[in-house]
């Protein structure tokens, strides 16, 4: 680095600051207004100077959305619990579903796989307002509307495609004789998908399923149409802050940090494994 | 021990025979090497035999039992593979287990296993560690002790040697004949090195385009090469092979190199006025003063030291070129005109168009392919 002038260092790191900023800015102010009062966030001009307030955290976990038309009652906690739900089930469906799909996919090459495989992944293409109206009337039929395993069938449309061709690459990349020699060894096909396979590919599944585990979070379509109330995940629950009698920006940024959190320490727990998996590629053999 | 019989196998990707109606047979604790260019079939025929992929058509039988319907695991096989196939997330001790574990072995049998198997091939201080922290003569160790570790009767060693360095190398040609007979198996190996093939070999069988073109004992096929590609595969430097028309005359056939009568003892009339090709091992040509008989001269172009021989390359006065190999500390001239003479029966007779082998006659040699 030596080579590196005093002016290039400095041009650098001007640009650097100008990405994080703008990308971190929009952060950075939701974290600000959510201690902050409707009458501070609007007020003009704006002042990051403010008394803070943690009265828009307590109304969201007390439930009780105190507004100038009376006291309303808001079921974000429920959301909130809703989202973790959903999303933890979804995920955890489309592992148990599609791992042992992307291994066939990777392994087998039988007759019209290619075509089943880009089928699953053109559910990734169409918009979701394409599959809602057909969706909604048959889930009344079926009686799947406002059920939690109607919501968690709908999100693998999501999470499915995404973990079985993402952990389909990693199981490709494994050197096919290194299961070969396991199986010469004595073992069956299923106790090598365990034991090489698998762990072989683990740091793949992990970034796929945290992907899937974000893509789920942020879901809004499905679940606005698909559900009611106390059923909806945070996203469609946001929407209770727009009330009659405004707009509750301060207690919309405090949901949205409570909703982010979970996310985001996900993806700072599991990033390591997210930079090994989706760059690096699997363990050769 | 066993028996292992391939009969009649054609195995197809696409449209294209990567092996074509072959068939093989390897005796009880045969060491048999298959040999020839990358992409003759020999990976996939061993793949065949170890049971992870089936053949299209065709036989496969281990001990006289037909094992189409066996799966790999059942095989009863140990297999060696050329990228070694480690499983990177165990350990080394675990990766040699892992034949013995698919067993109802108790733990104290398992560790005994690993222990003597690690012990016979020196890396029983290695066993804790994974595969990344080996050295490339570790891994192809372990990978070796891992299809010995089952004591199979069957062993399956697909070109063990290619990735692991010269000396390495070396040092395993010298140390598997013995690792292999104390093991008593029955041993199918692959190998692009004709030193090895030479060196390991009970029999050898020379593939190229998926069938066996010529099967023997590392002499047969030394000596009484079928063709001319063989001739060229097996030998180092490479055989020199001349265009030549066979001529008849008072003392027998014989060709003509520079003008000059090189005899064929031997050879039959019915090559005469045939387009040929001799073929002439380098160590069978000496230099030679220019009075003395069958001298042929020609000029020095380069000369090359190999160690333990000198490879010196001459051209003809047609311009043809000619390698000739001697001893290292033998003297020879280093450039400008000489003489190079033949060794009278050590020639083959090849058909220019066929090229089949018409005739050859026998050069002693030792094991190591060099010749005596």
């Amino acid at each position: 680095m030596e080579t590196t002038s005093t002016l290039e260092k400095t041009l650098r790191l001007i640009a650097l600051t100008l990405v994080v900023i703008f990308f971190m800015f929009p952060i950075f102010w939701i974290f600000l207004m959510s201690f902050q009062t409707n009458e501070t966030i609007l007020a003009i001009p704006p002042s990051i100077i403010f008394t803070p307030t943690l009265s828009n955290y307590a109304a969201l976990i007390t439930g009780k959305l105190t507004t100038a038309a009376g006291t309303l009652d808001i079921a974000f906690m429920r959301n909130l619990g809703n989202s973790i739900f959903l999303s933890v089930t979804s995920v955890a469906l489309a592992l148990v579903l599609g791992v042992p799909a992307a291994y066939a996919f990777a392994r087998h090459k039988f007759k019209g796989s290619e075509d089943i495989a880009f089928t699953l992944l053109s559910f990734r293409f169409a918009p979701p307002l394409l599959v809602l109206l057909p969706l909604t009337q048959y889930f009344q039929w079926l009686g799947l509307s406002d059920t939690y395993f109607g919501l968690i069938w709908v999100y693998q449309l999501i999470c499915l495609p995404l973990i079985l061709w993402i952990v389909r690459g990693y199981f490709e990349d494994i050197s096919a004789d290194v299961e070969y020699a396991y199986r010469i060894a004595g073992h069956s096909w299923f106790a090598t998908f365990r034991k090489i396979a698998l762990p072989l590919a683990g740091p793949g599944i992990a970034a796929a399923g945290l992907l899937a585990f974000i893509f789920a979070w942020n879901n809004f379509v499905f679940a606005l149409v698909l559900a009611s109330a106390d059923k909806q995940p945070v996203t469609v629950g946001a929407l209770a802050f727009v009330t009659s009698s405004g707009i509750q920006y301060g207690q919309i940024a405090s949901a949205i940090v409570l909703s982010v959190t979970p996310t985001l320490a996900l993806a700072l727990y599991a990033q390591r494994y997210l930079v090994e998996g989706l760059s690096l590629g699997a363990v050769k053999g | 021990m066993t028996t292992l019989q391939l009969k009649n196998i054609t195995k197809r990707y696409k449209t294209n025979p990567v092996l074509d109606n072959l068939s093989l047979d390897v005796a009880d604790g045969e060491t048999l090497v298959l040999f020839g260019p990358s992409g003759a079939g020999k990976t996939v025929l061993l793949r065949l035999v170890a049971g992870v992929i089936d053949p299209d058509e065709g036989q496969i039988l281990i001990g006289g039992e037909d094992v189409s319907d066996i799966d790999a695991e059942y095989r009863g096989i140990g297999m060696a593979f050329q990228n070694f196939a480690l499983f990177p997330h165990m350990s080394a001790f675990d990766n040699i287990a892992s034949p013995l574990t698919a067993t109802n072995a108790t733990k104290d049998v398992i560790s005994a296993g690993v222990l003597k198997v690690a012990k016979l091939l020196k890396i029983d201080h290695v066993l804790t560690h994974h595969p990344k922290a080996l050295s490339n003569g570790q891994k192809q160790r372990t990978a070796l002790a891992r299809a010995l570790a089952g004591s199979p009767p069957l062993l399956l060693l697909d070109d063990p040697l290619r990735n692991v360095d010269a000396k390495l190398r070396f040092e395993m040609r010298l140390e598997l004949p013995r690792l292999l007979a104390a093991q008593g198996a029955t041993v199918v190996y692959v190998t692009q090195d004709y030193k090895e093939a030479m060196a390991l070999g009970d029999r050898i069988a020379v593939m190229s385009q998926g069938r066996i073109r010529q099967i023997g004992t590392p002499e047969d096929i030394y000596n009484t090469p079928a063709d001319i590609e063989i001739a060229r595969l097996f030998g180092d430097p490479t055989i020199n092979l001349l265009d030549v028309t066979p001529k008849s005359g008072p003392d027998g056939v014989y060709v003509e190199l520079s003008n000059v009568k090189v005899p064929l003892p031997g050879m039959p009339a019915s090559v005469v006025g045939k387009t040929s090709v001799i073929g002439l091992r380098p160590e069978t040509i000496v230099f030679t003063d220019a009075g003395a008989s069958g001298a042929i001269p020609v000029t020095v172009e380069a000369e090359t030291p190999l160690n333990e021989k000198t490879v010196t390359l001459v051209l003809t006065a047609r311009g043809r070129e000619i390698l000739v190999s001697r001893p290292a500390g033998t003297p020879g001239p280093t450039s400008g005109p000489a003489h190079i003479a033949v060794h009278g029966n050590t020639t083959f007779l090849f058909d220019k168009e066929s090229g089949g082998l018409i005739r050859s006659a026998a050069i002693p040699m030792t094991r190591n392919g060099e010749a005596a």
